[in-house]
């Protein structure tokens, strides 16, 4: 017998005031997936969020999480949710250790329970050696994996994270993924929101694409880049400008004009280009390369700067 | 009789309904644990003891022998003795208020400690519940001290003291709820100077320097109707007397200031927070 959902929503809304952050969206994720809300900033990725996290009532529509209703039943959902939040707030008061038993006892683990999962997760985390030191000096990178850490101390069934891996260098973000690729191995269910494609394709069994708080589009990274892309993309500089935009016309399925380059979208690359020099064009750099979400997420957001 | 009861089932049913001790606990318990990050917080705490015991010994004590004898209850008695359960009652005050308004603001505002708190099992009301009851720990704390350093000067009987030891837990438990629900109007450090004037100015005409009764008429009903003064009522009335029916007025004053006050910073805490 299949399970229920452990997250279903429908036709979602969050106003606030005359702002509507969320306008209406379907979303059910199953147990042990891996689920990303994918999109720019405002789209109405953490108002979702924060609302999965029944921390914030939703203005109309229908919430479920684990068969529950957050309104009513906040406290038994929260006591199961893990919540990473995009801006961490640990507490500057408190050792690292500390951070983390005195979080379980908000969840009413004993004391004796909560110095155990401090120390196996302090482990998972990579951060038992900063146990009695305190959280300030930690590096952006080692504050999320405390926050990642003090996000597991309740054994979440779901752990939501708000852009997990937003300011952090390459390597911080390596690490962070292969955490969270453990936790999704372990069969937790994880709910992420970025604006990272290669995190999505990374980390993301299945996605939805949000935008002026609506789902524009769902699937999986590969389902999505087939339906909004093609499997190839040329860059091509030239040194002129973009001007040989124009002179590409049919070249490819669709070609993209940027200021400092020109997208072509072609099912095979490297007969795009040959088509391109066929034409007589000489590009100054040419770059045959694997279409990836980035290209979907822009071409379903468009290119204007959202802030 | 009847309403009053009614109206308790409804606090308690609407206020603290669903309210789990162990939760209350752990948010206290989090204190407890801040109080081992360092010594500034232990800073903190002992030059909040001295200030009223400073002023018990300068204007009490000091003034007190240009004053002489002050009338209490018909009674003459010395003027330390008068001040005396006034700074008590300060330091209860002060002592609570001290810790749900600077302290609560900061967990509240910058350090953004009880998001992290609303995302546990924890409720708004249980995060009120357990700073309220660290902030009565550190007016016991004071009170206890003092009500010490009062008996060891003479300024009250072992019998009074111990009489008056429960009512600063009243005045702490009121002042503490309405600093909290305070704390959640503030708009950001500029709001304390107002805070801290509106304090200053209870301290200085509250009963507690020279008795209510010298005011103008005006100024001593708008006294009458001030917080700190019941809280100094209420203390001297245990500690020197005279005990008279008018304690429970003073007393039932603070409860609806705590009850009150707890309502307004739980509902605060989760219309803020909660969005």
């Amino acid at each position: 017998m299949a399970e229920e959902p452990l997250i279903v929503a429908r036709g979602l809304v969050k106003r606030f005031g005359e702002f509507t952050a969320v306008d209406g969206i379907d979303v059910s994720v199953e147990r042990g997936e891996a689920f990303g809300f994918l999109g720019p900033n405002g789209a109405g990725k953490s108002s979702t969020m924060r609302m999965i996290s029944c921390v914030s009532a939703p203005t109309a529509g229908e919430l479920r999480i684990l068969g529950m209703d957050p309104v009513r039943d906040g406290v038994a959902i929260r006591g199961r949710l893990g919540v990473c939040p995009q801006l961490d707030n640990l507490d500057t008061d408190l050792s690292v250790f500390e951070n983390l038993t005195t979080y379980a006892r908000y969840f009413g683990l004993s004391r004796a329970e909560a110095r155990r999962r401090a120390g196996e997760l302090l482990e998972f985390v990579q951060l038992a050696d900063r146990a009695k030191g305190k959280v300030e000096p930690l590096s952006g990178g080692m504050k999320r994996r405390l926050t990642i850490a003090r996000a597991m101390v309740n054994d979440p069934e779901i752990v939501l994270l708000d852009e997990p891996t937003t300011g952090l260098d390459p390597q911080a973000r390596h690490l962070l993924w292969e955490r969270l690729y453990q936790l999704k191995r372990r069969g937790v269910t994880l709910v992420l929101t970025t604006h990272y494609m290669d995190e999505a394709e990374q980390l993301c069994d299945r996605l939805v694409v949000m935008d002026g708080g609506r789902i524009v589009a769902e699937g999986s990274p590969r389902e999505l880049i087939a339906r909004y892309s093609t499997p190839e993309v040329v860059e091509l500089r030239f040194a002129g400008g973009a001007d040989a935009a124009v002179k590409l016309d049919g070249v490819g399925e669709r070609v993209d004009p940027l200021p400092d380059r020109v997208l072509v979208y072609a099912r095979d690359g490297d007969a795009a280009v040959a088509e391109v020099h066929r034409r007589g064009l000489a590009p100054s750099s040419v770059l045959v390369r694997r279409s990836t979400l980035e290209d979907v997420f822009l071409h379903l957001t468009g290119r204007t700067l959202v802030d | 009789m009847m309403t009053v009861m009614a109206a308790g089932r409804a606090v308690r049913r609407g206020l603290f309904g669903g309210v789990s001790a162990g939760r209350v606990g752990a948010v206290l318990g989090r204190n407890v644990g801040a109080l081992r990050s360092g010594p500034a917080y232990w800073l903190v705490l002992l030059s909040g003891f001295f200030e009223p015991l400073l002023y018990l010994l300068s204007i009490g004590v000091g003034v007190g022998a240009l004053v002489g004898a002050v009338p209490v209850g018909g009674r003459p008695v010395d003027y330390a003795v008068f001040v005396a359960p006034a700074m008590l009652a300060v330091s209860a005050m002060s002592g609570a208020l001290a810790e749900t308004t600077f302290n609560v603001f900061f967990k509240f505002k910058y350090a953004r400690t009880y998001d992290a708190v609303l995302a546990t099992p924890v409720r708004p009301v249980e995060i009120a519940l357990g700073e309220l009851t660290w902030a009565l720990v550190r007016c016991l704390f004071y009170t206890l001290m003092f009500l010490v350093v009062m008996v060891v000067l003479g300024l009250t009987s072992a019998g009074g003291a111990l009489a008056a030891f429960p009512a600063t837990a009243l005045v702490g438990l009121a002042f503490g709820a309405v600093g909290m629900a305070i704390s959640t109007f503030l708009r950001g450090w500029q709001d304390f100077d107002l805070l801290t004037t509106g304090q200053f100015t209870l301290f200085l005409f509250s009963g507690t320097f020279s008795p209510v009764q010298d005011y103008p008429v005006v100024f001593e009903v708008i006294v009458t109707l001030t917080p700190l003064y019941h809280a100094v009522e209420l203390v001297r009335g245990l500690a020197v007397g005279p005990a008279g029916w008018m304690l429970l007025v003073h007393a039932g004053y603070l409860v609806v200031m705590a009850v009150a006050g707890l309502w307004v910073a739980s509902r605060r805490i989760g219309k803020l927070l909660l969005v």
